[in-house]
Parts: structure tokens; C-alpha cells; sequence
């Protein structure tokens, strides 16, 4: 009964891969939201692209066959965010990545504590980083995850997370510490 | 200046990636170096600043709402639904039938409830049947309002329990009554939600057994059921809603 309701090809789940669904991924809508939001920078647009993450899991559901579902998902919400981006604000992606990790003096941890303890200011460096500075940070400080999910969600060797955790944990501290320049003020 | 150890070992010892050996040598080679201590203070302080942050946001009710819709425009109707009416009789008496049994097998049989979970203290076809009744005109509900603060009250005084009445709107799940039922004997206080155009019973009655998780879904007659245990209650909900919907609002319940 059930091999009819499947159809060859459909994209129609039934109910117990949806049950499944519900279980294993419908958890992890937070964690979506909160990757799309500091990605695209607007609650609005993040909403969107967060929707269309979920059906876009839903629709490869059958391809998920079990281990992480978190990263799972979050690679999906990843390259749907990236795919916005590269149509809605490519400028955004051209930073360099591998830019240089320049030692960095006089930074006290008292006055970052003091940067840092204003919400809205920390909001606000963290979105002047460009995005693959910004997503590591989001999903190793906001999300937890270990550089092992790390690795799988951006699709970076896992040999140089840690690399690109402190080039991008250096640009944070800078752009707390610095008073904001044009870029800061800048508006999608 | 930073030395080696700052671009090597330091940011994976913050995240507690290092192995046991080389955090040991980062350990060891931080009393000796200043640069890496302060620069692991330095570190530390910002992820503290980003933790305590609050920046991490949660998905709006809107964007969970839009989800649902989307996963049900998504999802293939029960196969139940697409039977001819006339076989329906036929295929409504097997269900009920394999149902009857497994009802009275799960509390022993079940995987994961080995350690000897009680079975409910009434059978799935009460209810059933308790359900159905109330879908008869004039039966769904003794006090009829939307108001949790009207629906609570109403209870006292007519049960010796105060079942727990909250009002899910904003979910999707509107409260519209409640009212008293028996099921395998006992009296239980009944609230009613509407999803949709659709109705949702969920029965309490209070309950001296430990709590259990929300019980996988259950399908007889074409209505689904879940059953699950929570501070000191015990609750089974019951409609024709999806199975998925059905989980949404036991979950908002069982919070």
C-alpha cells in the first residue's frame, strides 16, 4: 500500500518519513534561523531563506541517512544562504578568505570585556566580518559545535578550522576594540 | 609579538579540541609564555562576552507557522484517506482490530518501554468511542470559551484534580472548551482545541505512574492518538488531525 503512496520520483514525503522528520530535524529550526540570520544580516530575509532551507531538507529528506542532523540541516541552510547571497549581495562574497593573521597588540581583555558586554555593539562587529569569518563564530560561540561539524557544515578542511576560528575571532576583537568606521555603519 | 604556540595550539585548547598530550604541553608552555597567557585571557574574555551575549536568536512563531505549511503541502495524505468509502467498513474492522491488540501488547512488548511502563488505565477503544461521542452535536464541550481562565475554574469543584488549561492560539491550536468525560470508568476533565476546521480532545486524568515521553502515534478508525505521562497527570489526545499536528500540540502541552 504504502510503495504506491511513494510514486518513483515524487517529492512527496508520507507521514512517517515526515513523523521522522518532525523527530530528528523540525529540532533544529533554531539553530536554521539563527546561521541565516548572521549570514544575511536581516531577520526578514533570513526568514525566507530559512523556509526554504526546511522544504529543501524536507525534499532531500530521503538522502539523510541518519548521524548528525543538526549539521545535517545546517549545511543546507548554509548553501541556501550562500546561493541568496551570491544573487542579492555578491559583493559581500568577495572578501579574501585566507587573508593574513596579524599579531594583534595591546587588546586588554578589560576593555573587550567592556566592548563586549554591550549587546548590540558585539551585534554589530559580528556583522561587520565578512560571511565565512562571521559563520564560524556563529556556529562555534552561538551553536556549540565541535570543528568536526564545523568542517562538514562549510565544507572547510577540517585541519583548518582552527585557523579560521582565530582569523576570525582576531577580526572580531578588532572591530570591537576599533570605534566604528564607515564599513560599520554600512546598510545591506 | 605571539609566539608559535598562539597560531598552533591556542584557539583549539580554548575549544577543547586539543588531544590530552598537547593540551598538556600548551599547558605546560603557558606558564613560561606570557604573549600565549595573555592572549588566551584575551580570548577568553571574548567568548564570554559573546556567550552572555544573548546574540544566538530563536525562529520567529511566523517563520514556524510557514514550515508546517509548507512540510504539509509536502507530505502525502494518509493512505487511509484515499480508500473507497465502501471498503472502508472492511478496513476500519482490520485497523481496529490490529490496534486492539497492539494497544494491549505496547505497555509489555514495546522496545523501549521494557522496564515495565503501566498501560493506560483505559482501553483504545473507550477511547475512541469517548472520542467520536463527542463529536455528536451538543457533546464536545460542558463549558464552551476560549479563555483558560474560564475554563480552569470551571473544572473545580467537579473533579478531585486540577488538569492543567492553556490556550495555544498563537500556535494554531485554539482552546474551545472543555468538559467531563469517563473513560475505563474514571472521571477525566477533556479540553478541547480546534486546528483548523478539525477538533482535538486531549483527555487528562491525574496519575500515580512515573512520567513517559510522548508515545509514537496510533491510528484507529482514521483518528490518531498519543499518549504520554507528565508531573503527575496522564494524557491522551485524540483527533483526525495529522500526526505532525497532533505532536505540536502534545509537545506545547507537555512543556
Amino acid at each position: 500500500m504504502s510503495g504506491i503512496d511513494k510514486g518513483s520520483g515524487s517529492d512527496v514525503l508520507d507521514v512517517h518519513e515526515r513523523a521522522r522528520f518532525e523527530q530528528l530535524v523540525l529540532p533544529h529550526l533554531d539553530a536554521a534561523f539563527n546561521l541565516a540570520r548572521w549570514l544575511l544580516r536581516s531577520r526578514e530575509d533570513s526568514e525566507d531563506v530559512a523556509q526554504e532551507a526546511m522544504l529543501r531538507a524536507y525534499r532531500f529528506f530521503r538522502g539523510f541517512h541518519g548521524g548528525d542532523a543538526r549539521a545535517w540541516l545546517l549545511q543546507i541552510v548554509r548553501n541556501t544562504c550562500y546561493t541568496w547571497l551570491e544573487k542579492n549581495s555578491p559583493v559581500e562574497l568577495m572578501t579574501e578568505f585566507d587573508e593574513e593573521l596579524h599579531p594583534q597588540p595591546s587588546v586588554s581583555p578589560e576593555t573587550l570585556a567592556i566592548a563586549g558586554d554591550n549587546r548590540e555593539r558585539l551585534g554589530r562587529a559580528l556583522e561587520t566580518l565578512p560571511p565565512r569569518f562571521r559563520e564560524v563564530l556563529v556556529l562555534r560561540e552561538l551553536e556549540g559545535c565541535s570543528y568536526k561539524e564545523i568542517a562538514a557544515i562549510t565544507a572547510i578542511p577540517i585541519g583548518t578550522v582552527m585557523s579560521a576560528l582565530a582569523r576570525a575571532r582576531q577580526r572580531l576583537q578588532r572591530a570591537l576594540t576599533q570605534p566604528p568606521v564607515q564599513e560599520a555603519s554600512r546598510e545591506l | 609579538m605571539s609566539c608559535d604556540f598562539t597560531r598552533t595550539a591556542l584557539h583549539g585548547y580554548l575549544d577543547g579540541e586539543l588531544d590530552a598530550s598537547r593540551s598538556a604541553e600548551f599547558e605546560r608552555h603557558l606558564e613560561d609564555c606570557r604573549d600565549c597567557a595573555k592572549a588566551l585571557e584575551v580570548e577568553e574574555s571574548l567568548r564570554s562576552a559573546l556567550q552572555r551575549s544573548s546574540l544566538c536568536e530563536r525562529a520567529p512563531a511566523s517563520l514556524r507557522k510557514k514550515v508546517r505549511a509548507d512540510l504539509d503541502a509536502a507530505t502525502a495524505a494518509p493512505v487511509a484517506h484515499r480508500i473507497p468509502a465502501w471498503r472502508w467498513v472492511a478496513v476500519a474492522a482490520s485497523i481496529l482490530l490490529v490496534a486492539s491488540i497492539s494497544w494491549y501488547a505496547w505497555p509489555r512488548s514495546g522496545s523501549g518501554t521494557a522496564n515495565g511502563v503501566a498501560p493506560p488505565p483505559f482501553t483504545a477503544a473507550e477511547l475512541i468511542d469517548a472520542h467520536i461521542r463527542s463529536l455528536q452535536p451538543g457533546h464536545l464541550t460542558d463549558v464552551a470559551s476560549t479563555d483558560q481562565h474560564t475554563v480552569k475554574p470551571w473544572f473545580n469543584g467537579k473533579l478531585d484534580f486540577a488538569p492543567p488549561v492553556k490556550d495555544y492560539a498563537d500556535d494554531g491550536f485554539s482552546l474551545i472548551g472543555g468538559r467531563l468525560d469517563v473513560l475505563g470508568g474514571r472521571n477525566v476533565a477533556v479540553l478541547v482545541y480546534a486546528r483548523r476546521k478539525h477538533f482535538i480532545n486531549v483527555f487528562v486524568l491525574p496519575t500515580k505512574e512515573p512520567d513517559t515521553p510522548i508515545h509514537p502515534p496510533g491510528l484507529r478508525q482514521g483518528y490518531q492518538w498519543l499518549h504520554w505521562r507528565h508531573q503527575g497527570m496522564e494524557y491522551c489526545a485524540v483527533s483526525d488531525v495529522s500526526v505532525a499536528d497532533l505532536h505540536e500540540l502534545a509537545q506545547l502541552i507537555y512543556q
